[in-house]
């Protein structure tokens, strides 16, 4: 066990450099000067050559990658240019809002994901899992952006029951947090629910027709403990798998969601970023970003030792 | 226990009432009136830092931290009388040592957005404590309405040299409302401050501004009563609200516009497109076009058409070039002389849902005179980019506008103007918007600007094709609104009635 979690932790480190060259490639190749772009309506020409200047606009790839990693190297990712603030704070302003969100998502996305699955395999041909399958094909097709607008129309502006959009923090109101939270949380939790529920179902079906679910069942359990305890365990690890994955996928998620109701997270933040070509932003958080993916990967790979005695081994 | 809970309910909507919650369409940048970029951050300066002077609905320049100002015999000094009794937000006091420092500022300060509009400034001295005189290298009449903006903005020197680079993180100023907090991309909370000097007008406990940046979104918390104002609503919502008693509409022609730049003498596109080499060309291009039906289809109706880059409304307005009609006829014609009766060119456009409807209505009306159009969406900061470096044929380009029409004209029309990206240089013209630079008679003004637009819209570098409505939704009960075609959100005077 050791052993494995040393390798794993080895690999960490070249992943992470060459992420970050990634991230700084890539980020060289948006078309557009940044510094045109920082400088406003106005554009002075003595402004864009400042800010060339300020941030090695000027200076050859390497130096400028260089200048970025060592600040990194030492916990300093930059400062925001638009609104002059380190790229560490706004971190670890945006990132609790984005944790709650994926966080919330998530748990919609398990409940109803494993839930529908489930139902669908036990019983598989009948109306429920018609009804369950046609659910899974709506999340799946149905645009973040576009049921978040309807849901806003509706509880919002006709009912009245949930704000708009916008955040509160829950250290401030938990309720008008949760309020705030629920529809963002829905939407992103939807369509991944839709994807949980299609492998569990697939998942669920297969162990439902192995030999020692016969066995159990000849056995004369009850069917409730068969399902839940013997099948559903076996079949819960791709879930799980699947289900870390997709936190960093659910994280991507909200960007969108994110800017449709106006949740200051990490998605928000990274759009804004990209399109004022705040460089240090971007980079801050897409390597913020990478780092908290892959360590969900090593943690997902470390629950398979937890949820499966054999791997033990 | 009814009654408390009566009294309860009383109280909280008392307390919501002191809080006016302003929707805004984008998250303003740095909120240093030195560094600052954006139109948006204007409109949160609006309740935070006064100015010497500002604009009244009319345009006109009035008093608010400056009480007069005079200029010289030789118009190249402007001495300002100061209105006694100013604090800043930190308790010091508001003085002409502290214009001297702020202007100094706005002009030294690396990185500074002020630095052009206050070039002319060579120095500025402090006559007595309630007296600056700024001289200048030469007579400059904009200066005025330059210090109804930004540059005219007046920040607490002690604050200012205490935080140094990151004062817009914390400003410290002299307007009615204080800063309180910022959560970026979420809120800007400003708090009321006790001793404004026009405290009387001012009826708010605090001021949120939430940026959302959705136009339906901002829309739906209006009518969900998150919010009390909202700026910029999408001309196709006005039909919508305008049946709903609890919230009006109010609209004000922008000060800037919005226009097709082409490129006449940009690089080597400007040559090899039909459109940038033949004038005959431009003018058929431009004959094509029905300003009114683009109004009505690309704007629903929002918007004033004009053909300058001061609307038709505006005392500077050139009435020797009015607007032209619609004429297929002659654009062909024109076409033919010009030996190119099918021109193809590539009309890029900005990705906004606007500037995307123009391009498309725009390309619909010129391929009935011959014109094949391609339009090219292009992301707003990489379209800057080529169009400073001459990558275009023609770009759907939109300036927010300044008070004066100097900062409409210069800048784009000039030939040395930084932000010519026409290419387009005509020394008469050039003569002309100089000599209105340094006159500081209004006639005698308009009359530069005639000559100006016989050139401009002969030659046309720019097609100018119309003035936005600034559109403004809030609740009913929200009164005291003034609209001041520079869009921004004046506060003193509002109230929750």
């Amino acid at each position: 066990m050791l052993n494995y979690l040393l390798q794993r932790l080895a690999t960490i480190v070249p992943t992470l450099f060459f992420v970050s060259i990634l991230i700084f490639g890539l980020q060289q190749l948006l078309p557009g000067d940044p510094a045109i772009a920082l400088a406003g309506e106005e554009r002075d020409p003595e402004v864009v050559a400042f800010l060339r200047a300020k941030f090695h606009l000027d200076e050859p790839l390497p130096v400028r990658y260089w200048y970025w990693a060592k600040g990194v190297l030492h916990g300093d990712l930059g400062d925001s240019v638009r609104i002059q603030k380190p790229v560490t704070e706004l971190i670890l302003e945006k990132l609790p809002v984005t944790i709650q969100l994926a966080a919330m998502a998530i748990v919609i996305a398990l409940v109803i994901g494993i839930t529908a699955g489930v139902v669908s395999a036990v019983k598989k041909d009948t109306w429920w899992d018609y009804g369950a399958n046609v659910f899974a094909l709506w999340g799946l097709s149905t645009p973040n952006f576009w049921l978040g607008i309807l849901l806003i129309l509706f509880f919002a502006v006709r009912l009245g029951w949930l704000p708009a959009s916008g955040y509160v923090s829950p250290f401030e109101d938990l309720k008008a947090n949760l309020a705030s939270m629920i529809m963002p949380a829905f939407v992103l939790g939807n369509a991944f629910a839709a994807v949980l529920m299609r492998h569990t179902r697939s998942a669920m079906l297969q162990v439902l027709s192995s030999d020692y679910v016969r066995t159990a069942r000849a056995k004369g359990l009850d069917e409730r403990v068969v399902v839940l305890k013997h099948a559903l365990r076996n079949a819960l690890i791709p879930v799980i798998t699947l289900g870390a994955l997709g936190l960093g996928e659910l994280l991507g998620g909200a960007v969108l969601t994110e800017q449709v109701f106006t949740i200051p997270g990490f998605g928000k933040l990274i759009v804004d970023a990209v399109f004022n070509r705040d460089y240090s932003v971007v980079q801050g958080v897409v390597l913020f970003t990478a780092t908290v993916y892959i360590t969900l990967n090593l943690l997902a790979d470390l629950a398979y030792f937890l949820v499966n005695p054999r791997m033990r081994h | 226990m009814r009654w408390l809970a009566l009294g309860f309910a009383v109280m909280s909507s008392f307390a919501c009432s002191q809080t006016l919650r302003i929707g805004l369409a984008e998250d303003p940048d740095v909120l240093d009136p030195t560094m600052a970029r954006t139109f948006v951050g204007r409109i949160v300066f609006a309740g935070l830092c006064d100015k010497l002077l500002d604009l009244d609905e009319k345009l006109n320049v009035v008093p608010q931290l400056a009480t007069s100002y005079e200029w010289s015999a030789d118009n190249k000094t402007l001495t300002l009388k100061l209105r006694s009794g100013v604090t800043f937000h930190d308790g010091e006091k508001f003085d002409a040592a502290a214009v001297k420092y702020n202007l100094e500022r706005h002009k030294n300060m690396q990185g500074s957005n002020r630095r052009g509009e206050l070039a002319v400034v060579s120095s500025v001295e402090v006559a007595d404590p309630s007296t600056v005189r700024v001289h200048l290298s030469a007579p400059f009449a904009p200066l005025l309405a330059v210090l109804t903006d930004r540059a005219g903005m007046m920040v607490s020197p002690k604050a200012a040299e205490a935080a140094g680079e990151k004062f817009g993180a914390k400003p410290v100023c002299s307007g009615p409302f204080r800063f309180a907090e910022r959560i970026a991309q979420d809120r800007i909370v400003l708090e009321r401050f006790p001793n404004y000097w026009d405290k009387g007008k001012i009826h708010f406990e605090r001021i949120v501004y939430l940026p959302i940046v959705d136009s339906t979104v901002r829309l739906a918390n209006l009518r969900s009563g998150q919010l009390d104002f909202i700026e910029r609503l999408a001309p196709n919502d006005v039909p919508n609200l305008k049946s709903d008693s609890r919230f009006r509409i109010a609209r004000i022609v922008e000060i800037g516009y919005q226009g097709i730049t082409i490129n006449t003498g940009k690089g080597e596109l400007a040559q090899k497109n039909p459109l940038g080499k033949d004038a005959r060309v431009r003018e058929a291009f431009e004959l094509s076009l029905d300003r009114d039906a683009i109004v009505k289809v690309a704007m629903e109706g929002e918007a004033q058409p004009g053909n300058q880059w001061v609307a038709p409304s505006n005392r500077y307005y050139a009435k020797n070039a009015p607007v032209p009609k619609r004429n297929v006829a002659r654009a062909k014609q024109l076409l033919k002389e010009a030996g190119v009766p099918d021109p193809s060119f590539t009309l890029m456009t900005p990705t906004a849902s606007d500037a995307q409807r123009l391009a498309q209505v725009v390309q619909a009306m010129a391929k009935e005179a011959g014109f094949d159009i391609k339009i090219q969406s292009t992301e707003f900061a990489t379209s800057l980019n080529l169009a400073d470096k001459g990558q275009f044929e023609a770009y759907v380009l939109a300036w927010s506008g300044r008070a004066d029409p100097d900062g409409n004209l210069q800048t784009f029309i000039a030939c040395k103007g930084p932000l010519n990206t026409s290419g387009y240089c005509v020394p008469e013209v050039d003569e002309a918007i100089e000599k209105a630079r340094t006159t500081l008679d209004p006639a005698s003004r308009a009359k530069f600007y005639d000559t100006v637009a016989v050139h401009v819209t002969k030659d046309r570098p720019i097609i100018y094709l119309y003035h936005r409505n600034w559109l403004w939704a809030h609740s009913a009960r929200l009164t005291g609104l003034r609209t001041v075609p520079d869009g921004m959100v004046r506060v003193q005077g509002l109230q929750m009635k």
